[in-house]
This record gives C-alpha cells, structure tokens and sequence, in this order.
C-alpha cells in the first residue's frame, strides 16, 4: 500500500495550481466571497478570541467540520514535496501515536458526513475501508493497528487534509506539542518546538503575554471538552502565494519580501488567514490543533469594498510591534499606499462578512 | 559572588536559582568552569556535610572560558570525583552514573548555559522531570546556537550575529530556547538582503 495520489477526478472543481516557482495560484471569484476576513472592525490587536466551532453559514468555511475548498488537490500536492525535501516537518513523539488515531478517526467520520461526493469511510469493527476520490485513494486497513497504514495514523490522515495539525498532550496542568505536521506555517519551526509547553512555543510573541492573553488562554483549552470544538483566528502577510514559509528555507523565500512594487503589489502581496480550530481527542485525551491557512491577493480582497476599506484602516493602524513581529514592517508603507486607494473613508459595518 | 545574573527574557528562556541541598540517597552534581564555586557553596550549606559528601559523585569540566576550578571539588573529599577535559568526553560518564541511578537520587547543575542544558536533556531523557533538576548558573554566558537551516549546532557564541560552524551563513541569537536539544535558535540576519551583514558585537562573555 503506498500513499501515491491519482487526482484528476472533479478537476473542474479542484483548481491545479502551484504555491511554488511559477506561483500559479489563485481564488476564483466564488471562492473570493467566502474568504475568511479575519477583521470584524477596523483596527486589531491581540485577544482571547475564541468561539465555539458550531456549523456556520452555509456555503462559508464555516460549514463544515473541515473546510474542503478548491485548492484541496494542490495543497495537498505541495505538501508531499515539502515533506519529500525535509521530513522532519512532521514528527510525532512515540507517546502520540493513539492521539493519531483519535485525530484519523475525527477526520474520516467527519469528512464522509460532510463530503459523501468525494469521501467514504465504512467500518465494520476495527476493518475500516476508506475512500478519498480527490486524490484518488482507496484503502483497508484495522484501526489501531499501525502496520496496515503506509505511514503512522498522524500523518496518513494529515497528507490528505488541508492544514497544519499539531497535538498536544496534556500533562501537570500544561499543554505539550508533541507531534506535528507542519508545512504551511508562518515561520516557526516544529523541529525546534516540538516537545515544549504552551508558554514556551508561544515564548516569541510580543505583548500577549504581559496582557494575559495566554494565562488566560490555557485555562480555557484546559477544560475544552471531547465533542465541544472551538475555533479562533489567527493572521498574517506574505509575499508570493507561499503556503510553506518556514524558518528553514528563509534564506530561500526572504528575498522575495524586496520585490513589491506598486504595480506587482496587488497580485503579489497576500493576506494569510489562519482558521484554527481546537479539538479535545476521546482516547488520548491529547487536544488537536488544527491551523488552516488561506491565501488572498490584496486585488482580491479589495473587491469587496467593505474588505478594502478595513484591510486599509487595520495595516495602517497596527501597533509596530506586531508588524514587526508578522514580518512585514519594511513594507508597511507600500502596503497602505497601495490599500489607500481603496478606502474613500466611508463607515464599515460590524463583523466580517463581505456584504452585512 | 560571581552569580551570573541574566536579564528576564522571553517565556522559553530557563531561569536559574541556587543550588540548596536535598536529602538523597545519591547527589549527583555536575559543573563546569566557575559552578565549581557553587558546589563548593551548596556542600557548605548541607546540614550534615560528610553525609552528604560520602553520597556524592561529582562530574566536571573546565568552563568555555578556560576557568579550570578543579582543585577546589578534588579538595572537597566526595565520594566519587571525575574531571573531563570537555562536556562531549563528560556526557558519556554521566550516561553511566544515570542508568545505574536509583530513586531518590538528587540532581545538582552549576555552571555555564551548555553544560546545564546538555546535562538536563540527557536526565530528562531518562524520565526525570525537569523541576527536579537543580540549577544554577555561573561564569561565562556563552551560548549554545542551533541554527535553523542546517540544524548544526556552534558551541560558545559569543558575538551576535556570529557565522554557522557548519553551514556558514551568518546568523543572529534569538532568546528562543529548546530543552530537547539544550540550545538558543539562530536565523540568517541577510535572508531578505543578502550580503547586508551587521558588524558582530560580543553580547555573551
Ligand atoms: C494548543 C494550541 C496552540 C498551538 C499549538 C499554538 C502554536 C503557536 C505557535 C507555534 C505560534 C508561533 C510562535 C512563534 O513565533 O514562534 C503561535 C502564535 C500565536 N498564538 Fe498560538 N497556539 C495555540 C493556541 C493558541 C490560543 C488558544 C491562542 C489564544 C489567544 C493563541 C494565540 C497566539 C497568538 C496571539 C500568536 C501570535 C500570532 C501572530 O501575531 O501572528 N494560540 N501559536
């Protein structure tokens, strides 16, 4: 059994494109709308801002348990080269192993119910047989037993799920990121962290820590229940539709943050959006972490007016230090220039979506 | 007193205390360079001091800056004394005293950032849980640098930024620490401008 994909089934939804060399990617206009604008009101800092992850409007990626949009078939392609270049983009500590299993199962289930056009999952006893059409997959195997997957249960399942994934083991009242698949980070590295504490890895930002923020997000996660997901946002900047900016290939992908112009910065500079969404696992009792990243054009963006105007307001306004932190404070300026022409000053309505 | 005394950082950065004895059917203690002068310390304090002695096994090594106290602990009369000249020709004794460690064995560290963090991660390993490792630190603040491309490690920077030993490139000092490989985190200070390279400044000694 191997893990080689045959895509090409519903190619008239799933686009084929590239996060790499060519940078072929884009959002087509229906998937535009939907785009996650993480901005309800025109300024932002940091906050415990979680909500329950409850099914939201209908066509949003909000829907569904998992979001599976367009890009699903190509992500998952340039995740295979990230791994095929460096492995130790995901690791799992030996004591992760049945949290694996907790996350595998929590996908297939999920996706099936959400899915039945592209995925099947029938399971008779621990027999499982497992259907993914997209990526043309078609598998038995015994739950629980490692031996029938051609990788471990973590990172089987997270090759063919959009996102990254980390799980965290919880022990003396901490959380542990002992495992993770980490391919479409914003700079940081699971090689480093792998194996520290929630206030450790979270060490580098700037601020939150002296405004409570993480006190006071750890006690929450500490009580996060089996069945009673949540979910948050999290954003940032990057140049060139890049799924995998990582610390390691910074030498590779940095210069690219000295190209914008006026005239390319549209189409070059991008916000990123991570969707990320907090699970308590039945078995291992270990919390998944599921960090989702969309990539939208600043000319993409600002075709919703309201987004334009507020995308304006926020980079301008941003405190210093998150610019910093983010890594785009050298462009900052560019960026509004480039943003002004879209904000003719005008009130924005509360909340996020395009049209309310 | 030549305690180190090190400006809070970031959340992931260990902080230090002094060494305090412990009642333990075993102490051991591991230093390097100037900790030598915290062993002598932390035995001074012991209630019951040849007990304490006639259970202890000291492991040491003269610090990155060449401090070399070694007469200071043979002097102590402890059970059991090892000097190495470096902390690679040091780890493996420790490896043999952990695996024939029993319960109620005490762990003292005194010295420089990488012999305390390189002693950790192999205790750790073994199943120790960190808060029962003692540690203090003295003498030099040289670092210990994992640098996040090559993943090769320099030992003992001193300047910031400072040149991989491994791959080359120049790199500037995070205060990111990681217990599992005992090191900061050093990223390239020219990724977004190539050949833009500050001058080094020593800002560990
Ligand atoms: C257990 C799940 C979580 C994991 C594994 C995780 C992981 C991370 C990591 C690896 C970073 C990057 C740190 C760096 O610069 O090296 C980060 C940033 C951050 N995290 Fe978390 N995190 C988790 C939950 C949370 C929660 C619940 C909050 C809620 C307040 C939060 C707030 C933040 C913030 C504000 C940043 C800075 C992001 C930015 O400005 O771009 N995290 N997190």
């Amino acid at each position: 059994m191997s893990l080689d994909f045959k895509p090409g089934a519903f190619n008239d939804f799933f686009r084929d494109e590239t996060f790499r060399d060519d940078f072929t990617y884009r959002n087509s206009p229906q998937n535009i709308r939907r785009f996650p604008f993480p901005f309800d009101r025109d300024d932002y800092m940091y906050s415990v801002n979680m909500e329950p992850h409850v099914p939201g409007r209908k066509g949003s990626v909000f829907e569904h348990e998992f979001d599976v949009d367009e890009h699903y078939v190509s992500e998952m392609i340039d995740r295979a080269k990230v791994l095929a270049d460096d492995p130790l983009r995901c690791q799992s500590l030996p004591h992760m192993t049945l949290a694996g299993w907790d996350l595998l199962e929590l996908i297939m289930v999920s996706k099936a119910r959400d899915y039945p056009q592209w995925f099947s999952l029938t399971r008779d006893g621990n027999r499982w047989h497992w259907i993914n059409r997209p990526l043309g997959i078609d598998h038995t195997f015994t739950f629980l037993d490692e031996s029938t997957l051609p990788y471990g249960p973590f990172e089987y399942i997270t090759r063919q799920t959009q996102g990254d994934f980390s799980l965290q083991d919880e022990r003396d009242n901490d959380l542990w990121m002992d495992a993770g698949m980490i391919t479409s980070q914003a700079d940081w590295s699971l090689d480093f962290d792998i194996g520290m504490s929630f206030m450790e890895w979270h060490a580098p930002v700037p601020l939150a820590h002296d405004m409570g923020v993480f006190d006071r997000a750890l006690k929450f996660l500490l009580k996060l229940q089996h069945g009673a997901p949540v979910r948050r946002f999290n954003w940032t900047m990057t140049v060139n539709p890049l799924l995998d900016t990582a610390p390691e290939t910074y030498p590779k992908w940095g210069p690219s943050k000295t190209t914008l112009t006026q005239e390319n910065l549209g189409n070059k500079q991008h916000l990123r959006v991570e969707l990320q969404t907090l699970y308590r696992l039945p078995r291992s009792n270990a919390i998944a972490f599921d960090i989702r990243c969309y990539l939208g054009k600043f000319e993409e963006l600002v075709t919703v007016p309201k987004w334009g105007r507020r995308l304006h307001r926020v980079v301008r306004d941003l405190h210093p230090d998150l610019a910093t932190y983010k890594g785009f404070i050298r462009n900052r300026p560019a960026m509004v220039e480039w943003l002004s022409k879209y904000d003719d000053g005008a009130p924005t309505s509360p909340g996020w979506w395009p049209e309310d | 007193m030549t305690q180190t005394p090190l400006s809070t950082t970031i959340k992931s950065r260990p902080v230090y205390a002094t060494l305090a004895p412990r009642p333990g059917r075993l102490h051991l203690i591991v230093a390097d360079g100037e900790g030598a002068e915290a062993v002598v310390d932390l035995i001074a304090r012991a209630p019951d001091r040849a007990a304490m002695l006639a259970a202890a096994h000291i492991l040491y090594t003269p610090g990155p800056n060449g401090t070399d106290q070694w007469d200071s602990l043979q002097a102590l009369g402890a059970a059991q004394v090892f000097r190495a000249p470096t902390i690679p020709t040091l780890l493996p004794r420790l490896a043999k005293v952990l695996a024939d460690a029993h319960m109620g064995t005490q762990f003292y560290l005194a010295g420089t950032e990488g012999l305390i963090g390189q002693a950790e991660r192999d205790i750790m390993a073994t199943g120790v849980p960190f808060v029962a490792i003692q540690k203090e630190h003295r003498g030099s603040t040289v670092r210990r640098v994992q640098c996040v491309h090559c993943k090769g490690i320099t030992e003992n920077v001193a300047t910031d930024p400072f040149r991989c030993s491994h791959c080359g490139l120049n790199l500037f000092v995070r205060d990111h620490y990681s217990r599992r490989l005992a090191a900061f985190q050093g990223v390239n200070i020219d990724a977004e401008d190539p050949g833009q390279v500050p001058e080094a400044v020593v800002r560990f000694q």
